[in-house]
């Protein structure tokens, strides 16, 4: 910031961390891979949470007509349940890869804004606090996880659930919206020599199309939560029916943000696969352009799409079919997807770790995902399963079928290079098999369900529906599922405690991030690398595989070994989002806290920018 | 383990600028990300205009737009928010010659504009709650006029004070050429601020005026 440039003693005097380990290094840190790990353990404490929602939604459901969860706290938890998985657990999943990896994917030291990187953790931790912190403070929003007026509004629901729901998800937001230009800004500008564009690894790419999917999505749900706080909090009339408000205009804010939604978790768990998949059929990614611009399409088409979720809304048949149809279209990007997978996989030597068996796992479930969407996309069947519980259905086989089994791909993929250890490879094929099975006892049976006529979001049914078994059914995959989950985290604690120690490249990888030790140091590469090829590692690895002109790869050409200087930590992070969070806080229930919160913000954006930057120089080569 | 050392000695700032000079497109990282944030806030603002355009005469009491709004007056303070544009660029074009002095004063029109702007704005707020009885919550026009005017003005305020820091700093000479790219992104970020209020003003005002 242009305000580093006052070198005033007083600023420059500001107390900066010091320490390299223990707890203030992790609070102060802005190196991106412990960034990364601090997403990664705060996201999975919030799937814990989620799961146990999931739980006992799931054990409520078990039986006909049973009085385990009562009917508001049943409506509370999916609330909860839908805003933590996907807010709390599966984005920042995803950004705790985004963290560590994206950096080491394209060649750089670091983000392009560290500091700014360490304000979207603190403020995604802030958000789900803050959200959480409802449970004890009068209970939490029972709303939905779109929150839709008027039902959101004060008159009908009258204590802080919904606005605490409303706050939390902006100050998560902001960091998501942050880390959003964080990347974009990183992956386009801070590429290493020779990374073009179309040499990135697919998993840059899909990062790339999801943030500038956050950056165009996240500002107009911010519009519709704000509308909202400001009719419950300021008495304005935005959804106030008798004032002459259309509350479809909430729907629509809400799903021109919420379709992109899906695919900022997608889009990423498709970018995982697209690097897994190669290293374990020692294969290229076949059809690797095709591949790229499949993205872009898909992210593109995917903001033309959001009014399928208003079909019953009475758009009209004009309207109705050319959002089917625009839907429909999505449908061949993703296709050609699949086939390039498949194609990646053809006459590849397959190595079937956990990895690889996850990322198998989301090819088959993410494809029913995908169909059972075609099947909601066309209109007239819309109107008679829409609110069933075959969108329950179809959209647990792309967020858990797709998002989550890509995410347990990457823990398993990438694991070792974040933590140093390989994780139980045969706990690691335990837990999949557990989670396959757990997962389509406990989805498959909603699509069948739904068409039957079973509603979402009711919180018991009649006996003799015969929905009864197929209920049983569900709640025992649900217990399933959570087996293997169990078994995923003992296999995590035990691996990270006595786990084999990882080498630079356990799987015989492709990219450029199993070039360097496991984990990364801090500063990634003693010397940048020059990049000449799309798998770099690979070609480096197999000289002879380099085509034509092209020179092998090699570390010759990398860049000089000197002293690096890499940013050392910063208080100030933390402090604005601290700030916030107490200003949330204030809003609710004191205006001088609120106050207050701003001020303390304001002072660490102030200190943020006079303190400069704490450089720090390092000397790489001690580690081999 | 790496052996490390305090850089203390280092002026602030000075290595962070160096990773600005080599960037892969050639576009300093700190003008990318304003160009992305302005890109986000148009969406923000599309979303706060749409809203506009979709509730203005919904209201099922008045006072509703056409007997309110204020054309004289509103083309006065854009004017002035249109000028003070121009002295933002100026202020760039000197900062891109070093001409630290010149940066200041340029600023000091820039902020004495935005300035201009907000008092004939807030004093049409007053005008509208005290004569028209039009406040946020009287009826759906109120609130997302409000809401609308009130989030492009708190755009201006931050942009004011994220002039008034440059401004500081190149009066006292530290604002140096290099800096420029500092000046340059906090100009992309005011220019942005005034289109936003060209639109607004063409929604809210000569739209309603043209009966449109
Ligand atoms: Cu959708």
């Amino acid at each position: 910031m242009a305000t580093t440039t006052l070198e005033r003693s007083f600023w420059q005097a500001l107390p900066k961390p010091r320490a390299r380990t223990g707890f203030w290094s992790w609070v102060t840190t802005v190196d991106h891979k412990r960034i990364g790990i601090l997403y990664f353990w705060t996201a999975l404490a919030f799937f814990l949470i989620g799961g146990v929602e999931a739980l006992l939604i799931r054990l409520q459901l078990a039986r006909p007509e049973q009085d385990l969860v009562a009917p508001d706290l049943f409506n509370q938890l999916f609330t909860m349940h839908a805003t933590t998985m996907i807010f709390l657990a599966i984005m920042p999943l995803t950004a705790a890869f985004f963290n560590y990896f994206i950096p080491l994917l394209v060649g750089a030291r670091d983000v392009a804004f560290p500091k700014l990187n360490a304000l979207s953790y603190w403020m995604f931790l802030a958000g789900g606090i803050f959200l959480n912190s409802s449970w004890v403070l009068g209970g939490p929003s029972d709303a939905g996880w779109f929150g839709y007026p008027n039902y959101s509004l004060s008159e009908f629901n009258p204590g802080l659930g919904v606005d605490f729901w409303i706050i939390g998800l902006l100050l998560a937001g902001i960091g998501t919206l942050v880390s959003g230009f964080n990347f974009i800004v990183t992956i386009l500008n801070m590429r290493a020599p020779g990374m073009s564009l179309m040499r990135m690894p697919m998993f840059a790419w899909a990062t790339l199309v999801t943030s500038f999917l956050i950056v165009f999505s996240f500002p107009v749900i911010t519009v519709a939560l704000l509308l909202l706080l400001f009719d419950r909090v300021f008495g304005t009339v935005f959804f106030d029916v008798f004032s002459g408000a259309d509350l479809t205009l909430y729907h629509h804010l809400f799903w021109v943000f919420g379709h992109p939604e899906v695919y900022i978790i997608v889009l990423p768990a498709m970018g995982i696969v697209s690097e897994v998949l190669p290293v374990f059929s020692r294969k290229p990614l076949f059809g690797y352009s095709v591949m790229v611009f499949s993205t872009m399409l898909i992210g593109f088409v995917g903001f033309g799409v959001w009014s399928h979720h208003l079909f019953t809304v009475g758009m009209g048949p004009v309207v109705n079919t050319i959002f089917s149809l625009a839907t429909m279209i999505i449908a061949v990007p993703t296709g050609i997807k699949m086939f390039n997978w498949i194609g990646t996989l053809f006459g590849g030597r397959l190595r079937f770790t956990a990895a690889m068996l996850y990322s198998l796992g989301f090819l088959a479930l993410f494809l029913i995902g995908g169909l059972t969407g075609v099947m909601l996309s066309a209109a007239p069947s819309n109107t008679q399963i829409h609110h069933t519980y075959f969108v329950v259905g179809h959209f647990h086989y792309v967020m858990i079928g797709g998002a989550l089994f890509s995410l347990m791909s990457a823990l398993h993929y990438w694991g070792p290079k974040m933590f140093g250890r390989m994780l139980d490879e045969r706990l690691g094929k335990v837990a999949f098999w557990t989670l396959f099975v757990g997962f389509n006892l406990t989805f498959f049976p909603m699509n069948i369900l739904g068409v039957m006529g079973m509603p979402r979001r009711i919180y018991t049914y009649s006996a003799g529906m015969g929905w009864d078994g197929l209920n049983a059914t569900s709640t025992l995959g649900a217990l399933i599922m959570a087996v293997s989950i169990l078994i995923t985290l003992y296999n995590l604690v035990t691996s990270l405690r006595n786990g084999e120690r990882a080498p630079a490249d356990p799987w015989d990888g492709r990219t450029l991030e199993w070039a360097i030790p496991s984990p990364a140091p801090e500063y990634n590469f003693a010397r940048l690398p020059n990049v000449s090829s799309r798998d770099e590692l690979w070609v480096r690895k197999h000289p002879q595989l380099a085509e034509g002109a092209a020179v092998a790869a090699s570390a010759e050409s990398d860049g000089p070994a000197e002293p690096i200087a890499m940013p050392g930590g910063s208080y100030m992070p933390l402090l604005v989002s601290l700030g916030l969070f107490i200003a949330g806080y204030g809003l609710l229930y004191s205006m001088p806290v609120f106050v207050g919160g701003i001020v303390l913000s304001l002072l660490g954006l102030i200190g943020w920018g006079f303190e400069g930057d704490n450089m720090r120089i390092i000397q790489p080569g001690g580690e081999q | 383990m790496s052996h490390s050392s305090h850089a203390a000695s280092m002026p602030a700032g000075a290595a962070a600028h160096g990773h600005e000079h080599h960037t892969s497109l050639g576009i300093p990282n700190h003008k990318l990300a304003t160009w992305l944030f302005i890109a986000s806030e148009s969406m923000f603002f599309a979303a706060l205009i749409t809203t506009y355009m979709v509730f203005r005469y919904r209201s099922v009491v008045g006072p509703h737009p056409d007997e309110v709004v204020n054309i004289p007056l509103t083309t006065v303070s854009t004017f002035i928010l249109l000028m003070s544009s121009l002295t933002m660029a100026l202020g760039v074009s000197a900062a891109q010659r070093g001409e630290s002095k010149a940066v200041g004063r340029f600023l000091l029109f820039t902020i004495l504009g935005g300035i201009g702007f907000l008092v004939i704005q807030f004093y049409e707020w007053w005008h509208l709650a005290h004569h028209y009885g039009l406040t946020w919550n009287t009826n759906i026009f109120g609130s997302i006029f409000y809401i609308l005017t009130g989030f492009h003005k708190a755009h201006v305020i931050f942009g004011m004070i994220w002039l008034a820091v440059l401004a500081v700093s190149a009066f006292r000479g530290t604002l140096r050429r290099e800096h420029a790219v500092h000046v340059d992104v906090a100009g992309l970020y005011w220019h942005f601020v005034d289109v936003v209020w060209i639109v607004i003003f063409t929604v809210v005002f000569l739209l309603t005026e043209a009966g449109v």
